[in-house]
């Protein structure tokens, strides 16, 4: 019955200047400057943000969970990568 | 990677849940986990846009300014949770415009709450003190649901639900400290809500066919009658801070258990409104078909305007 549904944008708020956006949620709108208009409404009712990002959902492309194994596995081996794997004695300060 | 079979799947899927590992929407899961939370997602959606409407009714009357800015953000608070969860019902797979038809057709079901009638400015109080009251009660466990986009929803909700039972609160506080009729009105209001607010938490636990398997995993924290008592527990000494009468004979405080004693709730009654019977059932879908027909030449004309602008876009773009 429905005609042409609206697609689905997904939401992305910069709560304040220095920080990056983030996701918050999804909403649908006939397009993107009408979702900007219905994720204020939606999404920043309380003063949640001061600038807003919308993506159609169709043009996100994810990773597959069924892949995190290998694609994050790499790493795992890399503890030297972290500052914690190196010895520092006692008196080296500023380091 | 390696296929895996269906025991294996369900294996680590309830590790996970086990070990308070959120499932997230790409994330293999048993097909009546997602089921359950289709249901119990959209149903929880229709019950904040049905419920926008015994308080829409009093808007245009609230008694002064004031009290219409607040019941207006307490309204628009409650479309835009419907608003989030029915974004959330989508990451399950299910259709947005499926499950409104399915309200629409009287397939799904909202909270039976919204199907009572909202007869005098008191019952703004009432609403927002009860039914909201009960209703954070039953969502703040929900923040910790083991569905991400669900839980993520409920942290924004209960945020926002915390001002709607204040000020409901404070609009019984007032009437109760007011002259003798505005104290009277607030009682009936309180005689009204308060046996369908202790229904808002659904059936005695024996008689809860979804509970046990909910709570394994993990979208349920509390059985049905824990929550009932921690209402009553909460709601009675603040109903006796300003002077009003819980409408239970039966209700009387329990030195042993420390909880209060409570009267035996009607379930007949609860059952005739969840199966379409209670005072509004059809006003409550009819309101909402309208508008969702009245609303389609707006969803059109949004359609339209989008490709006309498109079109300037790519042509001014050549």
């Amino acid at each position: 019955m429905s005609k042409k549904e609206w697609p689905l944008w997904e939401v992305f708020i910069r709560s304040k200047q220095g920080l990056s956006h983030k996701h918050v949620g999804s909403l649908r709108a006939a397009d993107e400057q009408m979702a900007i208009e219905n994720a204020r409404d939606v999404y920043t009712r309380r003063s949640e943000g001061i600038s807003i990002w919308v993506v159609a959902s169709a043009n996100v492309f994810a990773s597959d969970p069924n892949e995190a194994d290998s694609l994050y596995e790499p790493a795992n081996s890399k503890v030297y990568r972290h500052p914690t794997f190196y010895d520092v004695p006692d008196g080296i300060e500023h380091m | 990677m390696k296929e895996l079979n269906i025991d294996e799947l369900k294996r680590r899927f309830q590790e996970k849940i086990d070990n308070d590992i959120k499932i997230e929407p790409k994330d293999w899961m048993p097909d009546d986990y997602r089921q359950t939370l289709i249901r119990q997602i959209s149903q929880h959606a229709h019950s904040e846009v049905v419920g926008m409407l015994p308080e829409g009714n009093w808007i245009t009357r609230a008694p002064n300014l004031r009290r219409k800015a607040v019941l207006l953000a307490k309204v628009q608070d409650e479309a835009g949770h419907g608003l989030y969860l029915y974004s959330a019902v989508e990451t399950l797979g299910a259709d947005r415009e499926e499950t409104i038809d399915d309200l629409h057709s009287g397939k799904a079901k909202y909270s039976s709450i919204f199907n009572y009638p909202t007869l005098t400015w008191a019952d703004m109080g009432a609403v927002g003190w009860l039914v909201d009251g009960a209703a954070i009660m039953n969502q703040v466990p929900l923040c910790r649901c083991s569905y991400g986009p669900y839980a993520r929803a409920m942290v924004r909700v209960c945020k926002e639900e915390s001002f709607h039972q204040r000020q409901g609160f404070e609009i019984m506080m007032k009437l109760a400290s007011g002259t003798p009729e505005q104290k009277a009105m607030a009682q009936d209001a309180l005689n009204r809500f308060w046996w369908p607010a202790l229904m808002m938490f659904g059936p005695n636990d024996a008689d809860s066919k979804h509970t046990q398997q909910s709570m394994d995993w993990k979208i349920k924290r509390h059985t049905n009658d824990e929550l009932r008592q921690q209402f009553v527990d909460i709601t009675v000494p603040q109903a006796e801070m300003i002077g009003l009468e819980i409408p239970d004979p039966d209700l009387k405080w329990n030195e042993e258990t420390g909880h209060y004693d409570f009267g035996e709730i009607n379930w007949d009654e609860f059952w005739q409104v969840v199966q379409g019977n209670g005072p509004c059932n059809k006003d409550r879908i009819d309101a909402r078909r309208k508008a969702k027909e009245d609303g389609m030449w707006v969803r059109e004309a949004a359609n339209a305007y989008a490709e006309k602008r498109k079109a300037r876009l790519a042509k001014k773009a050549s």
